[in-house]
């Protein structure tokens, strides 16, 4: 009894599968992506760039990520998985770069290009990163923030943190800019609340009572920039809010005009330019290094816009 | 029923026939897919299973008392944690951190054991508060971030090398070696132990058991320390192959590893079960998943089909035993 009833569910699932994935031509390049995470929208929106490109490529292309970034083992058996599928190229985002080199390094020896994307993988394997440019883009949000508080005046960064790629990334090309092209605004501080709202929210009601005259203030991620909506909130102050990313909470801010807009990451360009990359690398072509996935500057006017309501989430 | 199907040995029929549905699995999933058949796939299943078959062998010792034990999963990454600590902190030698592995599992195993036999706190609820304890403790330990094991070398083939592949042409990772290590030293003292009869026997009757004049409490604390000890092992296994403690990291493996065990036929009403069986478990779960990525099975389903074949193993399980009786 038991072994019947198994096996036939085992063969009923079985054949299932190999039905869903017989279509499949056997000559198309494949190219998996092993990304941080799945569920998450800004994942299923790098998945919809991904898709988008190995379409108009005529390439599969699969995507997944564990359910939460925490499961960096998980991550490494999708990994071991995709190379056993002998795959054309390979995109990568790790979630623990050290953690995966020897699955890279068996990449390298079978030579199977990998494409790292988003956070990027921090060894020299990958041939090419796809990710925002971070510092391009935090420059934006303070040509943006000039422009809003007419030009002078002070203003304060609260970021997520001080160690990361993308903390140090928005924070410099923040402050550089200011200082290169803004020489009548002043960053009066940069304080770090490590992406947290409550914590931001308290850091940013700080730097207002310390700073009565402030103009403007930047928040470099979700987290912070929802912080500093609560804070500015909170004490009823009257100053300009930009912020990073998007996320019901900070989507919701910019339609009532309590935050003056924010940038946003293009998932779907990382998802697009990260397949893009592999089947360039497949092919033998020189690919380059470090590949700028574009962001956009988003507020009030054009929050519902296609072009820009594809890459905000929520 | 028996009360004493014991370790490896038991009614070989259905094991033969669990074996068989794996096999089966296995044959399937190689004429789908040319790329799953191969040495190094075969290999990435193996090691897939290790931490998760280890983790499954310690709870099949408690489930089969009657208990349930939801703290393995983050008990396993503050193994790994504590073990970070004495080796990359505190720099102290590899035997060490082997030895402080087993002993913070065996420790914290004897603290849940505590809270189940004198506490009288019921096992669902006990080992639900060591989880977040646990997981809260790693956190707090490392400050969130991970630790890695640069300064340790040698501490990555724990999991990573491959001992038997010196002897035969076949690179099976250490991690499994350890894995079956573990499964037959459970099964022994399953099988043919004071404390495995006693495992049994509580699962069973716990009353019938404390009438006849046993100390059950003094046993139940034993076996959730056994059991801790255990994760202690798969911690250690799940640093090795990650080359770090990655302190976020553990919840919702005590699920799968519960999974694994009752694909093997144990009873989670406690009082049968059996170590081969949970292999068994644990292999097919991997097997699934690694078979359902290689025929690119698109994530959504994979997790509906894994869900599906749980429940068809314990129905067809149950079928089987009714049909017997």
């Amino acid at each position: 009894m038991f072994t019947r009833r198994t096996l036939l569910g085992a063969v009923a699932a079985l054949s299932l599968m190999t039905g869903a994935t017989g279509a499949v031509a056997q000559d198309k390049l494949y190219v998996p992506l092993i990304s941080k995470g799945f569920q998450h929208q800004f994942w299923q929106a790098v998945k919809v760039g991904a898709d988008k490109a190995g379409a108009e490529l005529g390439v599969e292309v699969t995507f997944e990520g564990p359910d939460n970034e925490s499961q960096v083992d998980k991550q490494i058996d999708m990994l071991a998985a995709a190379l056993a599928k002998k795959p054309a190229a390979i995109g990568f985002a790790a979630l623990d770069s050290q953690a995966a080199i020897p699955l890279l390094k068996q990449a390298q020896e079978a030579n199977i290009p990998v494409i790292a994307f988003d956070s990027g993988v921090d060894s020299d394997i990958p041939l090419a990163t796809a990710s925002t440019d971070n510092l391009a883009a935090a420059a934006l949000a303070a040509d943006k923030m000039a422009e809003l508080i007419g030009g002078e005046g002070k203003v304060a960064v609260v970021a997520h943190d001080q160690t990361s790629r993308t903390g140090v990334d928005r924070r410099d090309g923040f402050v550089n800019r200011i200082k290169e092209s803004h020489p009548n605004i002043e960053v009066v501080t940069i304080e770090y609340g490590g992406g947290d709202h409550l914590k931001s929210t308290e850091i940013t009601k700080a730097i207002l009572t310390a700073n009565p005259d402030i103009k403007g203030i930047f928040g470099t991620n979700e987290g912070s920039a929802i912080g500093v909506v609560n804070g500015v909130k909170e004490s009823g102050a009257k100053v300009v809010v930009v912020g990073y990313d998007s996320g019901k909470a900070q989507k919701d801010a910019i339609r009532e005009g309590v935050m003056a807009g924010a940038i946003t990451q293009n998932p779907v360009g990382i998802g697009y330019e990260t397949v893009k990359a592999a089947v360039a690398a497949a092919k033998g072509e020189t690919v380059e290094k470090n590949i700028d996935t574009g962001f956009y500057w988003y507020d009030k006017t054009n929050i519902d816009n296609p072009e820009i309501s594809a890459v905000l989430y929520d | 029923m028996s009360a004493r199907e014991s370790g490896l040995g038991g009614n070989a029929q259905q094991k033969l026939l669990a074996f068989a549905s794996l096999i089966v699995l296995v044959i399937g999933f190689s004429l789908a897919s040319p790329n799953f058949f191969q040495v190094s796939n075969i290999m990435a299943i193996l090691q897939a299973t290790s931490v998760n078959g280890v983790l499954a062998v310690g709870v099949t010792l408690i489930i089969i008392t009657g208990g349930i034990d939801l703290s393995i999963g983050t008990l396993m990454t503050f193994c790994a944690v504590m073990t970070g600590v004495v080796l990359t902190w505190l720099g102290m030698p590899l035997p060490l951190g082997v030895l402080t592995a087993v002993g913070t599992g065996a420790l914290c195993g004897f603290v849940s054991g505590g809270l189940v036999a004198r506490m009288k706190i019921p096992p669902f609820i006990a080992t639900l508060g060591m989880m977040l304890v646990l997981k809260g403790l790693s956190l707090i330990v490392t400050g969130t971030k991970p630790i890695y094991f640069n300064d340790t070398p040698g501490f990555t083939t724990i999991a990573q090398g491959s001992l038997i592949g010196q002897i035969i042409p076949l690179p099976v990772p250490n991690g499994v070696l350890v894995l079956f290590i573990v499964a037959g030293v459970a099964a022994w003292i399953l099988g043919r132990t004071v404390l495995g009869r006693y495992t049994f026997a509580l699962g069973s009757n716990e009353e019938a058991v404390r009438l006849s004049g046993v100390n059950t409490e003094f046993w139940k604390i034993a076996i959730y320390t056994l059991a801790g000890a255990i994760c202690g092992i798969a911690g250690l296994l799940i640093a090795s192959r990650l080359n770090s403690a990655q302190p976020a990291l553990g919840l919702g493996y005590e699920l799968e590893a519960i999974a694994a065990v009752v694909i093997g036929g144990t009873s989670l009403s406690g009082g049968r079960g059996t170590i081969l069986g949970t292999l068994i478990g644990a292999l097919i779960m991997s097997v699934l998943t690694n078979g359902l990525r290689v025929l690119s099975v698109a994530p959504e389903w994979q997790t509906v089909v894994t869900g599906a074949i749980i429940i068809v193993a314990v129905y067809a399980d149950q079928m089987r035993r009714r049909g017997r009786s």
